[in-house]
């Protein structure tokens, strides 16, 4: 039985003072806090195993290729990739969309192609379509989102046309929560043959997610949103259309043979993955996946959906507080404004009260200004936080308004 | 918190809800557009100078009580003053809020931004301002704080 106090212990960091408060963590959409198993799992690497990978012959690097590669099989596993060898090893998210932009859109794309993707993004899944669109001349269209923050799918089909020729889209939205019927979404795209790229950055740490069933042809993960390290993330993608695409970056390891006249590339995925690769994060996301496998991503979303309601209660009693974007599907994000208070005098007096939130424009400025702001503060959940944790946010702010408000 | 509180209250009740400097200087010599990236907050300043002498500063823009104090004061301060003092009034602010400066280097007005220096991540908030008008007075209309 997992309790609350035991989910909580797990985390060491979470158990600390900050200006002699207790920390509330309540940051886990910028990056979620790391369990004492995945902490481990790097330092183990580091003590007993670290070595290179794939070409040494040697026991340390037999071991640390064991690990690396089981990693990738458990991250398949998880996420219902039909092979391990569609999943990726990259830096993030991040890297994972900058793949697919440059490696399989730039080559194909031309005038008169459209690139579709939603209000709702983040700069990741933004700029780098921008650049493949003054690469090659084709267009970038977007979704409009409504109101109550969720996406305004006839929009997104008026935009889907036979000119679009790949459709990018958040599964969950950082900005807000939103949770985007992928699915559907990707299903409609295929109708008229786009390519599908879903960015789920902020789903892998929250809720199933399964890769043949969303039936999309890439997948963008972030491993330190999912109690893993920083620097290690994913692409999973489909096997056949890694297999059709050239790599991205040359160097070690990509390689099958290589000669001054011609060299030939090593299988996918490796071939997409140069150089000496982030060993130690890449275990210590396996280890994540095994801590999620074990909490169980049921018990996750139950958890972060009780908190979600907590939370949207005890901000929309305060008055003063506007809580932005209520879709019927959110994930566990709360954002809101305080009345005559800056979201920046916001974090600070919370950060006072040992609150830890985030602040500004989440990386999201057109969302941003689809709501008419500047800025936002965003209280975000992970399945370690308690009630508790969400009182104490809503005294915090009650502090607030009473200081400036 | 009582740090936190008095550099709060000291700023907030005087000058961040009710600034006297807000809004335009018509006609001005001078203006600049200065952005924090950060926050998204954008404030534009305009200024006139006869001579070498600023006559009147006003700043327009919404951004967060630390942000919005501190082009008031500012703007306060500065009426009155050669283009060289200018300069130098914000060399001294820029130490008070990052290294041990002696209070006596800012006017009395400007000290209560002291307290900033303990939040790092405020300090581009209070200078956003100053950094601007600077900007403004050399010419360059843009200012960022990165």
């Amino acid at each position: 039985m997992i309790t609350d106090a035991t989910i909580s212990d797990m985390f060491p960091a979470l158990h600390q003072e900050v200006g002699g408060k207790r920390l509330v963590y309540l940051d886990s959409a910028a990056t979620t806090q790391k369990p004492q198993c995945v902490i481990d799992a790097i330092t183990s690497y580091y003590e007993c195993d670290n070595a290179n990978i794939h070409r040494g012959v040697h026991t340390l690097s037999q071991r640390a290729t064991t690990s690396y590669e089981n990693a990738r099989t458990n991250i398949a596993h998880l996420l219902g990739a039909s092979r391990p060898e569609e999943v990726v090893f990259l830096r993030g998210a991040t890297e994972a969309i900058n793949l697919v932009a440059q490696a399989w859109a730039r080559p194909r794309l031309c005038k008169g192609d459209e690139i579709l993707i939603t209000e709702m993004e983040h700069h990741s899944n933004i700029v780098p379509w921008q650049l493949v669109c003054e690469q090659t001349g084709a267009s970038l269209k977007v979704a409009k989102v409504l109101d109550d923050g969720s996406l305004d799918i006839d929009s997104f089909k008026e935009l889907l046309t036979e000119d679009t020729v790949l459709v990018s889209i958040a599964h969950v939205s950082n900005a807000i929560g939103t949770i985007n019927p992928v699915k559907e979404m990707c299903s409609l795209a295929k109708n008229v043959g786009a390519t599908t790229v879903v960015d789920g950055a902020q789903a892998t740490g929250h809720m199933q997610v399964d890769f043949s069933d969303i039936d999309c042809d890439f997948y963008a993960i972030s491993g330190h949103k999912m109690f893993g390290p920083t620097g290690i993330g994913c692409l999973v993608g489909n096997y056949d259309i890694l297999q059709e695409m050239e790599p991205w970056q040359g160097g070690g390891d990509m390689i099958l043979t290589v000669s001054f006249k011609e060299t030939t590339w090593n299988e996918v995925p490796f071939k997409f993955e140069a150089g000496t690769p982030n060993i130690a994060g890449a275990i210590g996301l396996g280890a994540a996946v095994k801590f999620i496998e074990d909490v169980g991503y049921d018990e996750m979303t139950t958890r972060e959906q009780e908190l979600l309601a907590y939370g949207r209660n005890v901000l929309s009693s305060i008055e003063g507080v506007t809580l932005i974007g209520a879709a019927e599907h959110n994930a566990g994000v709360l954002a809101f404004t305080v009345k005559n208070v800056h979201p920046h005098d916001v974090g600070t007096i919370l950060d006072s009260s040992g609150v830890a939130i985030r602040t500004g424009n989440h990386c999201a400025e057109p969302l941003m200004k689809r709501f008419g702001l500047t800025a936002t503060c965003r209280a975000s959940l992970s399945v370690y936080n308690t009630t508790e944790d969400l009182d104490v946010l809503g005294a915090a702010i009650q502090e607030a308004i009473r200081m400036l408000g | 918190m009582s740090d936190l509180r008095e550099l709060y209250l000291e700023m907030v009740t005087d000058h961040a809800k009710n600034p006297r400097k807000r809004g335009k200087v018509e006609p001005c010599t001078h203006i600049g557009t200065g952005h924090n990236p950060l926050c998204g907050d954008k404030i534009v300043i305009t200024v006139s100078v006869d001579g070498d002498v600023i006559q009147d500063v006003k700043f327009d823009g919404e951004g967060c009580a630390i942000s919005t104090a501190s082009a008031d004061l500012m703007a306060e301060v500065l009426v009155g003053k050669t283009l060289e003092e200018a300069r130098d009034l914000f060399d001294g602010f820029h130490k008070l809020l990052t290294d041990d400066a002696s209070l006596n280097d800012v006017p009395r007005k400007l000290q209560v931004f002291s307290g900033v220096r303990e939040f790092p991540m405020r300090v581009k908030c209070a200078t956003l301002s100053w950094h601007t008008v600077i900007a403004a007075l050399d010419n360059k209309n843009e200012a960022t704080t990165e």
